[in-house]
């Protein structure tokens, strides 16, 4: 488990980081808390030509930056768990970061790093997808921003170009009358999840539904956006909470695995789903 | 002679042994400096070797292209079968077959991950670079996989000269069979499967090797912790005499549970690698070839049947059973199957056996010692068999439990295969879990759930935990006549030596190679007791060196034999140090040597402590002053004792045989309850009631019993070394390969019902591995209960019991 022969960059500043990252778009990879990329390389899955190792480039804040929270390139999960201001202004986040490996691996693991990864089971992307965040793309050729529906592409890959970094992940700041709500199946605590669900409820001041994300994780390439169009205007009921869940285990075209079958995952997808649509329509209520 | 004085009873003094004293291992341990395989740098320009591994099941090698590694800057040699098969012969196997093994591949891959060569280099990155550059050409071949299609007629045989996959049958029969399957009211009949899976210590293996060219003598360094017969078998597969293969173990091994016995194949490579390279050599495994190549467990395939009375009464019991030993028939195997043979009646008084036993090779990895060895595959069928007695009789488990348990009368019992359990009180234990478990409460609380429509279940299973093996236990795998024809093979011995040095300090040095027990908090219990000195002041040297270490061929630590057996040495070694300290003392005291009591540093004159000499005084003239001994009393104080016990003698005329020293006695009873929506299993409680004897130390053992217990819920919930059909490997990393955490422990109640071992000087048992023999088959049993099916299979995961749930579910709509 050693990785193969790689060149390695320490750049003390963006610019600098985003200068290596042009001059070597043939086969540089960012390293930022490490915890997916070195296992990659010392399996040898992952055999980059060099190493950006942007860990002096200081990008390490986050907070709020006009209607958005910003999180940038540095910032450890464990940092942000633990942040009032993330559980104030993220509720969603707040939930699902317990969930995102260990507490030694969130310690070094960055939220851009999950996100710029794309691991379908991992939950950060989820939970991005489910808040609509927008990434920030930063290269020599400026800077550009992509929602999340169009960032996840497929398994491992985004739309990031080669030359450029995630410097920037922009969640949008909680919302009244909108619930919250994150759950994932793993056989461990601390395992990617064979299935994950999130719900962003938000109702109208009548009650009715505004609008409804449910975003599925495992079961698919990459976040699975499940078409809750339906629910819109009407109360988000028992009856509609088991429609909607039963939808999403039929929409899926899930894989089997070790881990369990495609019935399996259909199971858990419409299961998550009950809950997060259950424990959302109480939170938004809650909040209203 | 001064007269004595009238004795008066001497004052009680608290034995140190039976106390619950702080491991003296872990202050070192916890502030990171215990000595492991790769803490220790005894060679100078030492190299670093990476293994080539096959990616195939089944294959032959039709050529190897180093080439390219050679050209590589710092690689200094590449090994391949070529070489072992000059420099080594296959490592021999305590069972008839024509099964070549050898510590790499020579014509073929057998398995995943087998050996193909080895590269040496300047380091571990160089090494797996050059891995890379070696051309190997393959030729694939069909793999058999599982045990069915191993046991089909049609199965390409792995090794051509044994011309099938069933490598070794045969069948025993004890007391009266026809006659109670005939006389029974009832036939109960299972068939059950029970997975393939390991351990997963967290130090890997580890090996340093050199070769003394000019000596001829290899020089190992290695975390191998017996049995130490495989010292033999690894001197006889290098071809040299014992004294020229001088293997050395640090003074900590990270965990083990068994699987550690199975790096001896990489010292025998690893030795030829610096042989062949001409520089010494160290490789520590990695995760990825552990998780592949290193050892497990059989995957066993049982059918059982029990004749029974309608009363629950089991007259006999017949097993046929298949066990997987994957590509070859490994040293100590086939002991999988013949560990448990004595012992195949477990905790009941069934007077007539039937077995008959096969192996089978498939393209898997080989297995071995793994925490429990054969007893997690027998009290699977057994315990599921006696739940199935009672299902089909309509009984309560506990009846059939009761009815059949061995009874204080029974002691020693001598079981039909051949054991001879020593003693306990089984119905003591059982009600003791009974009332631990709160079980008419636990019964109403299923009861409720089920009400409610919810899945809950009980658990039951009571089982005998034999310790101490005989080393002649696994020639019953061969045919009498083969087996009188050889050397007879009995005992169980080990040995210890204490020693005190010229300023009164006190050493002991161990065969047991520990992994981690505490064995050295416990041989300082038992030698500060027997000469009266300070516990902290005892030095207990676990390193094991092959050329100055006392030790036999059963050394080591398996099959929970330090508390039976090797503290028996350590005391019998402290007790000749004693009577050498009491014969000074006597001279020097002018006293009676009876007459002389240690303790507290001192040996003094009974019933008048104020005469007294100090213990490091005597010691001191045993080494500066051998004029001034007593007659008869040789200089230096350095005694080393050998036990074994007289009975277990080696397998009589008709196959039977006592297969283990001691034997303990476990109750357990769980609760669980089954998420319907996901099919996870919760063990909402377990109680575990344990018979050990006397506890030497009663944390070590409670330490031991949630070592076992964890890895039981391993077995349990989450392990199997999976393949797919086509013989790769699904659980190639520990993303796949699930050890439980410190998160998925369920709460564990202990509980203690003792009858110490007549058959022990300290009157101890093992107590290592019972609970990871009792936890698989019930949880098993509870899930049954809960699901109201009769097969289950393990591991119990969420996925596997929901789709029990979702069939269940069909047959009812």
């Amino acid at each position: 488990m050693k990785p193969a022969p790689f060149a390695y960059h320490r750049p003390e500043s963006r610019d600098e980081a985003l200068d290596l990252l042009a001059e070597h778009a043939d086969g540089a990879k960012v390293l930022a808390g490490g915890q997916s990329l070195v296992a990659a390389m010392n399996m040898r899955l992952a055999r980059p030509a060099r190493v950006v190792d942007i860990n002096r480039i200081g990008e390490d804040t986050f907070a709020q930056d006009g209607d958005a929270f910003a999180v940038s390139a540095l910032v450890r999960q464990s940092d942000l768990e633990r942040s009032p201001a993330v559980r104030d202004a993220v509720p969603l986040l707040h939930e699902a970061l317990p969930f995102v490996g260990h507490a030694q691996t969130r310690s070094r693991a960055t939220l851009c790093g999950s996100l710029a990864h794309a691991d379908p089971s991992a939950e950060l992307p989820v939970v991005a997808t489910a808040l609509g965040a927008r990434m920030e793309c930063g290269s020599r050729r400026g800077t550009r921003t992509v929602a999340a529906d169009e960032f996840f592409v497929s398994s491992f890959t985004t739309a990031l170009e080669p030359d450029e970094l995630l410097a920037r992940a922009l969640f949008p700041l909680r919302a009244a009358r909108t619930g919250y709500a994150f759950a994932e199946f793993a056989e461990r605590h601390g395992d990617y999840a064979i299935a994950s669900a999130a719900a962003v409820l938000r109702l109208r001041e009548d009650g009715a539904v505004d609008e409804l994300r449910l975003v599925l994780g495992g079961v698919s390439d990459r976040p699975f956006v499940v078409d809750a169009h339906a629910c819109a205007g009407r109360p988000l009921g028992e009856e509609a909470i088991e429609t909607l869940a039963e939808r999403a285990g039929r929409d899926i075209d899930p894989h089997s695995d070790l881990r369990g079958s495609a019935a399996y995952r259909r199971q858990l997808a419409s299961v998550l789903s009950r809950r997060v649509l259950a424990a959302a329509s109480l939170d938004a209520r809650k909040e209203g | 002679m001064i007269p004595a004085p009238a004795r008066p009873a001497a004052p009680p003094r608290p034995s140190l042994i039976g106390q619950a004293i702080a491991r003296k291992e872990d202050p070192a341990l916890l502030t990171g400096h215990g000595r492991f395989i790769d803490d220790v740098s005894p060679f100078a320009n030492t190299h670093h070797a990476a293994v080539l591994r096959s990616p195939y099941p089944h294959a032959r090698i039709v050529s190897i292209d180093a080439s390219a590694a050679f050209a590589i800057e710092g690689v200094v040699a590449v090994i391949t079968g070529r070489d072992v098969e000059r420099l080594t012969k296959p490592f021999s196997v305590g069972v008839e077959t024509k099964i070549p093994f050898y510590c790499c591949a020579i014509d073929k891959v057998h398995y995943v991950g087998e050996p193909v060569a080895v590269v040496v280099a300047r380091d571990r990155y160089i090494a797996e670079d050059a891995l890379e550059a070696i051309d190997v050409e393959y030729d694939d071949l069909p793999p058999v996989v599982r045990i069915e299609d191993a046991l089909r007629p049609g199965s390409a045989p792995l090794h051509e000269a044994v011309g099938s996959n069933v490598v070794h049958r045969r069948s025993f029969a004890y007391g009266d069979v026809e006659g109670a399957f005939a006389a029974a009211d009832e036939i109960v009949e299972i068939e059950v499967a029970f997975p393939k899976y390991g351990s997963t210590p967290i130090e890997t293996y580890g090996v340093i090797a050199n070769y003394d060219s000019g000596a001829g003598t290899y020089v190992v360094h290695a975390n191998f912790h017996g049995p130490f017969v495989l010292h033999a078998v690894m001197a006889g597969a290098l071809r040299v005499a014992g004294n020229h293969l001088r293997i050395h173990v640090p003074p900590d091994i990270g965990g083990s549970f068994g699987i550690k016995a199975h790096v001896y194949p990489y010292i025998v490579l690893l030795a030829v690698a610096a042989r062949v390279a001409g520089v010494p050599v160290r490789w520590i495994e990695d995760r990825l070839e552990h998780l592949q190549a290193s050892s497990s467990s059989t995957d066993r395939l049982t059918w059982a049947k029990a004749a029974v009375k309608r009363d629950g009464t089991i007259l006999a019991l017949a097993l046929d059973q298949v066990d997987n030993v994957g590509a070859y028939v490994r040293a100590p195997e086939p002991a999988c199957l013949y560990r448990m043979h004595g012992t195949v009646t477990g905790a009941y008084k069934i007077p007539a056996v039937k077995i008959d036993n096969r192996l089978v090779t498939t393209n898997k990895l080989p297995t071995g010692l793994n925490r429990g060895y054969g007893g997690q595959e027998q009290y699977f069928t057994l315990e599921r068999l006696v739940a199935r007695v009672a299902k089909r009789l309509n009984l309560p488990v506990l009846d059939v439990v009761r009815r059949n348990l061995l009874r204080v009368e029974d002691f020693p019992y001598h079981a039909a295969p051949g054991s001879v359990y020593d003693a306990g009180d089984y119905g003591r234990a059982l009600d003791a879990a009974l009332r631990l478990a709160d079980y008419d409460a636990l019964v109403a609380r299923r009861d409720a759930q089920r009400a409610r429509g919810k899945h809950a279940g009980i658990g039951i299973g009571c089982i005998v935990e034999p310790s101490g093996s005989n080393m002649g236990y696994v020639s019953i795998a061969l045919p009498r006549e083969t087996r009188d024809a050889g050397l007879p093979k009995s005992g169980c011995t080990e040995a210890a030596t204490v020693a005190i040095d010229p300023l009164g300090a006190v050493t002991v040095r161990l065969g047991t190679t520990p992994q981690g027990q505490g064995h050295q908090t416990v041989a300082a219990q038992i030698v500060a007791q027997e000469l009266g000195v300070a516990f902290d002041a005892i030095e207990v040297i676990a390193e094991m060196d092959t050329q100055t270490s006392p030790w036999s061929i059963a050394s080591g630590s398996y099959s929970s034999r330090f508390a039976p057996v090797a503290s028996a040495a350590i005391q019998q070694a402290a007790r000749k140090v004693a009577a050498k300290l009491r014969a000074i003392a006597a001279h020097e005291l002018e006293i009676a040597r009876e007459d002389v009591v240690l303790a507290d540093g001192k040996a003094s004159a009974l019933g008048d402590p104020s005469r007294s000499v100090p213990i490091k005084r005597l010691a001191g003239l045993a080494h500066w002053h051998p004029t001034a001994l007593p007659p008869g009393i040789d200089p230096g104080v350095y005694e080393t004792a050998f036990f074994s016990l007289p009975i277990l003698e080696a397998p009589d005329e008709n196959d039977k045989v006592n297969s283990s020293a001691v034997y303990g006695f476990i109750a357990d009873i769980c609760y669980v309850e089954i998420d319907a929506d996901t099919g996870r299993v919760h063990v909402e409680s377990y109680v575990t009631v344990h018979d050990c004897g006397t506890m030497l130390n009663p944390l070590l053992v409670d330490g031991q019993i949630h070592g076992g217990f964890a890895h039981g819920i391993g077995g349990a919930l989450f392990e199997e070394m999976a393949y797919g059909d086509d013989g790769t490997v699904l659980a190639g990393t520990l993303a796949d390969y699930l050890i439980p955490t410190a998160t998925e422990m369920p709460p564990l109640t202990i509980g203690h019902e003792n009858v110490p071992s007549p058959f022990t000087p300290l009157g101890a048992k093992g107590v290592g591995e019972g609970n990871a023999m009792s936890v698989p088959v019930v949880i098993a049993n509870a899930v049954a209960d809960a699901l109201g099916v009769d097969d289950v299979t393990l591991p119990l995961t969420p996925a596997r019991v929901w789709a029990i749930l979702r069939t269940n579910a069909e047959a009812r709509a």
